[in-house]
Parts: structure tokens; sequence; C-alpha cells
């Protein structure tokens, strides 16, 4: 196996607020493969979007901190200065937001901007740039791609800013792309085409993909390994068959259960009762206790560790932890 | 999976229908001026006043302070269109130079406050924290002045002259455009294609001036067109007190001062340079109003 690209050692990144340091991530860890798409699942307000802005140095900092270790090539990117995080973002680490809609700026071509970004990290001359971004947008699939790059934004449907989007990010062929919920914001027919788009370009380029999604479906048809946050925390990391086979961590069987089965009649969709805590709220015990029914007097007192199984898979919870609970869990399951 | 991806045909629903040619922002914002008759008014008094400034020399049909005591305080004929005033120089040729003047006043000392007010609104709002809290502190000062008294406190203390006046006029202006520019960063700052200018690698300074402030030129287009009509009013104003052009230059407010004393007498000398001042004002506050329907069709009523 080859070195990951993106290592993520103990992260934290905490907020300074009037109630004191806020963590809204908390001591997190994981490894993106070359080539690989990671999915990083979570309800909202878990802290996935934060872990993403933290891996690109656009937290800002105060009143964000940010601690723990982000390797890139055994660079950490933490300490990197300023200067060196603008070479690597765009050129090596690249990300595309939920939001196609207010990602382009409203004032500028989509040439004009696709050519600037190719001219931040290349010194090519403007006609070199311009072939390459009308190349790029051919690339993502995106008809007459000549005459797109003397329009404007808001002459683009929301499919085709994302893949505009996409296409600014893969233009410098980055080595990881981190992708915050692209396909949130669209409808579900453009959601499966810039998902295979995504695929493909995986596929073709080798750029690690790294999936933040809430969504399990895209995550199903997308990625090949799985970490599952809760509260900032991960509770659950397996490749996505096991995820789905067997998952261990109650929030994991919790998330799988609400997704709605088109085969079973049902009066009552499922869904985990409770919400997300409040980041800082929490202090002692498994952070997920509050909301979980297997939950016992150790869960509120103490923090599991995340463990690693037999299987590989790894996961934060005490009930793996004394051996007993498996079958309570794979019960639940059945019935769901 | 790939498959339906590359096979995206060319016709996919994407496309957007129209083939028209490309349409710029601002080439559309000129499209709904042009539908605005009392803006194309307004910007029809601005272009003759601006034309009037330009080919002053060859309109005007006598001498800019050419004397002739014996014609003093002739009423308006068809040698003298608007009458001469108490030095017996031709009001229409006096007219037509101030015209030079006023907008000269106007354009340069607005470009001056739009300048120094992006620049420190830019600083303010995008760096917040302190550098906001000292620069919002000095317009805070400035605007707690009444402008037309900051600007004779300028003068003041630079001495009475028209460059004075304009240096005067741009200064009061500044906060007005430092608290607009400011502002918009603020808001243009927290939208999405800032964050994803950064993710690409994207330097501050060029983030700044490539991306904020393109975005906010909309209200600094139709402050500017205003803000030139206060300027105009407010040279005309100190000239009028005797702090802005001195003798003999043929500003409008000074022939307003000069000419007070033969009111009875002579009432041609005080109305035709006021008529002046009250058209040009007229027409940049219409292109104003006009810009502001054509740039922001939401603050329309």
């Amino acid at each position: 196996m080859r070195n990951p690209v993106l290592k993520v050692k103990d992260l934290r990144t905490s907020f300074l607020t009037d109630d004191g340091e806020i963590p809204a991530v908390n001591g997190i860890s994981f490894e993106v493969n070359p080539g690989e798409v990671l999915g990083i699942v979570g309800e909202s307000g878990c802290g996935k979007s934060v872990t993403s802005l933290s891996i690109m140095g656009l937290v800002p900092t105060p009143p964000g901190k940010i601690q723990g270790e982000i390797l890139y090539n055994n660079e950490n990117l933490i300490r990197a200065s300023e200067k060196r995080m603008r070479q690597i973002r765009g050129n090596d680490i690249a990300m595309i937001f939920q939001e196609p809609m207010t990602s382009l700026n409203p004032v500028f071509t989509i040439g004009n901007q696709l050519i600037e970004a190719i001219r931040i990290h290349k010194k090519w001359p403007k006609n070199k740039a311009k072939m390459r971004a009308i190349e790029i947008l051919k690339q993502v699939g995106l008809p007459r791609a000549e005459e797109l790059m003397n329009e404007y934004p808001h002459q683009l449907s929301g499919g085709m800013r994302q893949r505009v989007m996409i296409a600014m990010a893969m233009v410098c062929e980055p080595k990881l792309l981190i992708a915050d919920e692209p396909t949130t914001a669209l409808d579900v027919t453009i959601q499966a085409q810039i998902l295979d788009l995504m695929k493909r370009l995986n596929k073709e380029t080798d750029t690690a993909i790294m999936m933040i999604t809430h969504d399990l479906g895209v995550v199903a048809q997308m990625c090949e390994r799985i970490v599952v946050m809760y509260a900032g925390e991960v509770v659950e990391e397996a490749d996505v068959k096991t995820i789905f086979k067997h998952p261990k961590h109650p929030y994991t069987v919790g998330l799988i259960q609400s997704v709605p089965d088109m085969r079973l009649k049902k009066d009552r969709l499922y869904s985990i009762p409770g919400n997300v805590p409040k980041p800082g709220s929490t202090k002692t015990g498994c952070q997920f206790a509050p909301r979980c029914p297997h939950r016992n007097e150790r869960c509120l007192a103490e923090t599991p560790p995340l463990d690693t199984l037999e299987t590989g898979q790894k996961v934060r919870c005490w009930l793996y932890q004394e051996g007993k609970g498996v079958e309570a869990i794979g019960r639940a399951v059945g019935k769901g | 999976m790939a498959e339906l991806a590359t096979n995206t045909p060319p016709s996919s629903p994407e496309v957007t229908p129209e083939n028209e040619k490309v349409i710029s922002p601002w080439k559309e914002a000129w499209k709904t001026f042009r539908k605005n008759k009392i803006a194309l008014f307004g910007l029809g008094i601005v272009v003759f006043f601006i034309l009037l400034a330009i080919f002053a020399d060859s309109i005007a049909p006598y001498e800019m302070n050419g004397q002739k005591l014996a014609d003093k305080h002739l009423a308006p004929s068809s040698e003298h269109w608007f009458g001469t005033d108490d030095f017996g120089r031709d009001i229409l040729t006096r007219v037509i130079y101030g015209a030079r003047i006023s907008l000269w006043v106007g354009f340069v000392s607005v470009s001056g406050s739009i300048i120094i007010g992006s620049l420190l609104g830019i600083v303010a709002g995008y760096y917040g924290r302190w550098i906001d809290g000292i620069i919002s502190r000095i317009f805070d000062i400035l605007l707690a002045f009444p402008s037309i008294l900051l600007a004779i406190a300028v003068v003041a203390i630079l001495g009475p002259s028209l460059q004075n006046a304009l240096i005067a006029i741009a200064i009061i202006n500044v906060p007005t455009f430092g608290r607009l520019i400011r502002s918009r960063v603020l808001s243009v700052k927290e939208e999405e294609y800032i964050t994803a200018a950064r993710a690409i690698g994207m330097s501050d300074m060029r983030i700044l001036f490539h991306h904020v402030l393109p975005n906010s030129m909309a209200p600094i287009i139709v402050q500017g067109s205003l803000a030139i009509a206060t300027a105009i009013i407010e040279a005309a104003a100190l000239g009028f007190l005797g702090l802005g052009a001195q003798a003999p230059t043929p500003e409008w407010g000074k022939m307003l001062a000069d000419s007070k004393d033969f009111l009875t007498d002579a009432p041609w000398t005080l109305f035709f340079p006021g008529l002046a001042i009250m058209l040009t004002v007229l027409g940049f506050n219409l292109i104003g109003d006009g810009l502001r329907d054509a740039l922001d069709p939401r603050m329309k009523n």
C-alpha cells in the first residue's frame, strides 16, 4: 500500500466564544489513501465541515484554534505558513462547496475565473491557460465549453455551476479533493450525474476524494471507506460494505435505519431520538449516550476509546469492549 | 456508472436555452437605465454641461475676463444673451467657463473621496478588529461635523483657494464612501465565492481587489453620482462664502456672491449662474436615481 495522501492525527479544532473554548472537532484521526474515495458521514453539526476547513487552513484563527497534526506528504499543515498554505490550496488539495449557486463570483465570466485559478499556481501564458480551461470544462462533461468561457454564473443552472466548481478544483490536478456536501443543493437527477462525474475523475486522474456528506445513499454509491462522526469524534470507521452489512456503533445503526426503504411499507420513518448535543455541552462519558438505546451507567461515566476490532473495523463503544451487547444490536437492526 | 457521465450528450437538459449573445452585468444595467426616461433626461443635462466645459473656448462668445465697464449691467439681449455683470463681462461666457470649474471640482473631489474611502473601507471591513475600530472611529468623528462646517474648517486651515476647496470637499465625503464600502465588504466577505477563492489558493490582496471590490462597485457608482451633485453645491457654497475660487475665476458660487449686491438692479447676474448650478445638480441627481434603479433593483420604491 502506498503512503496515505493525508493523515489526520488527533485533530482538535475549537472556537473561543463568550462561553469559553468550545471544541467543534474533538481529537479525530483518519487517513486518506491515494486514489481512494473516503466518506465522512454524520448529522448536521457533528464537525464534518469544520474538519474539512481545518485541513484547508480556512478556519479563522482566532476565534478558532487548531491542534493536532494534519500531515500532507509528511508536512504538518497546521504549522505551515499562510504563504505555503496558499501554494497547497488548489494545487495539492482542492475543495468544492455545498452551494454551487453562490460559490462563483457573479461579476466575472466562467472563463475569467477558471483562467485565474490556473494562473495562481502555474506561470502559464494566458493562451495556454485558456486552452487548459476549455479542456477541463469538456472533461467535466459541459457542452459548448468555448461559449461557456464567456458566460456569467447567473446564466448557468445549478448542476452546470457545480460542474464548473469541480472543473475549477480539478484544474491544477490536486492530489486530494475535499467535497463538502457537493450534491446537497442539487436535485436528484443532477446529483447522480455529479457523483458519476466525481467518480469518473477519481478513476481518471487518481485524485483521492474526501467526501463529506450526511447522505448515506451518496456514501454507498461513491465511497470505499467510511468514517462516521458524531459530536466532533470518530465513532466508527470501516469499509463501505462492512458499515452497511455489520454496523457496530449504535449511532451508525441508527443512521442506516433512518434511510427510508422503498421495499417496506411503513407508516412512520425511523429517526434517532434527540439531537446532536451542542458542542461543549457534554463533558464526560460517551457523547452518544443520551440518545443511545443501549446505554448503561458506564457509558455515562467514562468515554470509550476508539477500538480496532478483529475485522479491522474501528468503533468507539463500550458494548464491544466488554464483548457483550453485540447480539442486542444485531436484533435491533433485524427489527428495523 | 461512469458511462452515464461520459455520455452526457451536448443537448443535456442543463443547457440554457438562450443562444443570444452573452450580456455582461454592466450591459444589462445600461439596458435598464436606457428605459428610464427621467434618468436619460438627467444624463442629457450632464452631457450638455460636459460638452460646454470641454468646448468652452470655441463656444463662449466673449473673452472669459474681458471687462468693458461701459457695458456694465446690460440686460439680456441678442448681443449678451445672459446680460453682463458689474464689470461688463458677458455672463453667458462666464457661465460656460464656470461649467469647467464646477464639473472639475465635482469629478475630482468625488474620485478622491472614492479612492481614499474605498481603501480605508476595504481595510476596515476585511481585516476588522482594531484596524476597523480605528478607521470607523475616524469616520464617526468626521461625520459628527456638519459637512459644510467641516469644509470651512479645512479651508480655513489650508487657506482659501479653489484647490483647497476641492480637497476640503474630498475630505468630507471620505467617510460616506468609507462606510458604504466597509458594509459591502462585510457582507461580501461572508459569501461562499470568497471562501472558494481562498480554497484555490488566492492571496488576500488579490481577493480584495479582484473579488470584493468589483462586487462593491454598484453602490459606489450610485453614491458617486449623487455625491458629485452635493460636491458641486458645496463648491458653490464655499465660493459664495469667499473660501473657494477667488476672483476673477468664473466660479458659479463666486458669481452669485459678486452679484448679490445688485439683486434688484440686475437680477440676471444672479439668475443665470444659479440656474446653471440647479440644472447640473438636478442632472447628477437624476442620473444617480436612475443608476440606483438599474444597478440595484431591490432598492427601487
